[in-house]
């Protein structure tokens, strides 16, 4: 009895985790992103987790010489806090952390924008974007 | 009776002296930012900076080049920016119907644009003795970070830090 029931909050909990990390609106975004991926290159074939993860930890160049990298200011763990380079703390990207991430489309197009630009100097394709906030909604 | 004329001239006097010490030098208090787009925006990013600490002609070249801001793309649809920069120009230190501003352009040369709040006379003279390392030291990062030591500065409160 006491087994059934650990095994059945374990259930619980797994099923609660889940829920928290899957949203709507987020996989409405990531859908639209996939559109987009799919009409630039035919042979789109899915986000990756790995592929963002990399991208995501890359040292890149093009972009403004003080920001050569996502974790530059988001910190090298997603879990955790990151800091401007003005001092100020930001939120983890981490979905599990911070389950509201990549649920605003506007707030997601303002901010990949601004920040592919300040570490690329260009903007990001749809893939990239889509594979970043893959492997952030898996962390 | 004789005294009788120069009463106004120093009541006038002490009044000013009293607004310059009191005010600049020792720990400001200035209205909290109250506009919704200055807050939501600057303050994603840094506390969202008085108005009053820089003149109108800075506040337009800063908002008129957020696509290199500080070594970072900052852009704003234009609405938006237009929108802060309204009202970080009808604050600014110099600002029109306000006397608010005036202790931070004390010094400040007419004809200078200081893009950085650290950049003017007033922000250095009250930081003359505080040393160059605790300004990049890893809890505080940049003088830009008011916070870090002015814990109450985005009430618009920068009162001298206990430590």
């Amino acid at each position: 009895m006491r087994r059934l029931s650990f095994a059945a909050a374990a259930i619980a909990a797994l099923l609660v985790s889940a829920a928290a990390l899957a949203d709507p609106a987020r996989d409405a975004i990531l859908a639209a992103f996939a559109d987009q991926a799919k009409s630039a290159d035919a042979a789109f074939a899915g986000f990756s987790t790995d592929r963002g993860r990399a991208f995501w930890t890359a040292t890149h160049s093009g972009g403004k010489p003080d920001t050569p990298s996502c974790t530059t200011c988001h910190g090298a763990d997603p879990k955790a806090a990151g800091q401007t380079r003005a001092g100020q703390s930001i939120a983890p990207m981490a979905v599990s952390v911070t389950p509201d991430r990549f649920t605003d489309p506007e707030k997601v197009a303002k901010w990949f924008l601004r920040n592919c630009n300040s570490v690329l100097g260009r903007e990001c394709t749809a893939a990239e974007k889509g594979d970043v906030i893959t492997y952030l909604s898996s962390q | 009776m004789t005294t009788s004329p120069f009463l106004p001239a120093l009541a006038l006097l002490a009044l000013l002296a009293s607004v310059g010490s009191a005010g600049a030098e020792e720990g400001q208090i200035l209205p909290p930012i109250d506009h919704a787009a200055t807050l939501n925006e600057c303050a994603a990013c840094h506390m969202a900076y008085p108005p009053q600490m820089l003149p109108a002609r800075s506040w337009q070249k800063i908002m008129g080049n957020l696509a290199d801001h500080f070594g970072e793309d900052a852009s704003l649809a234009e609405p938006v920016r237009a929108d802060i920069l309204a009202y970080l120009t009808a604050h600014a230190a110099d600002a029109p119907g306000t006397a608010q501003g005036r202790p931070y352009l004390r010094g400040l040369d007419a004809s200078a644009v200081p893009l950085r709040i650290t950049e003017t006379p007033f922000w250095q003279r009250a930081h003359d003795e505080v040393s160059r390392s605790s300004f990049t030291s890893p809890s505080v990062k940049s003088p830009a970070n008011c916070v870090a030591c002015h814990h109450t500065a985005t009430k618009g409160e920068f009162a001298e830090p206990e430590d």
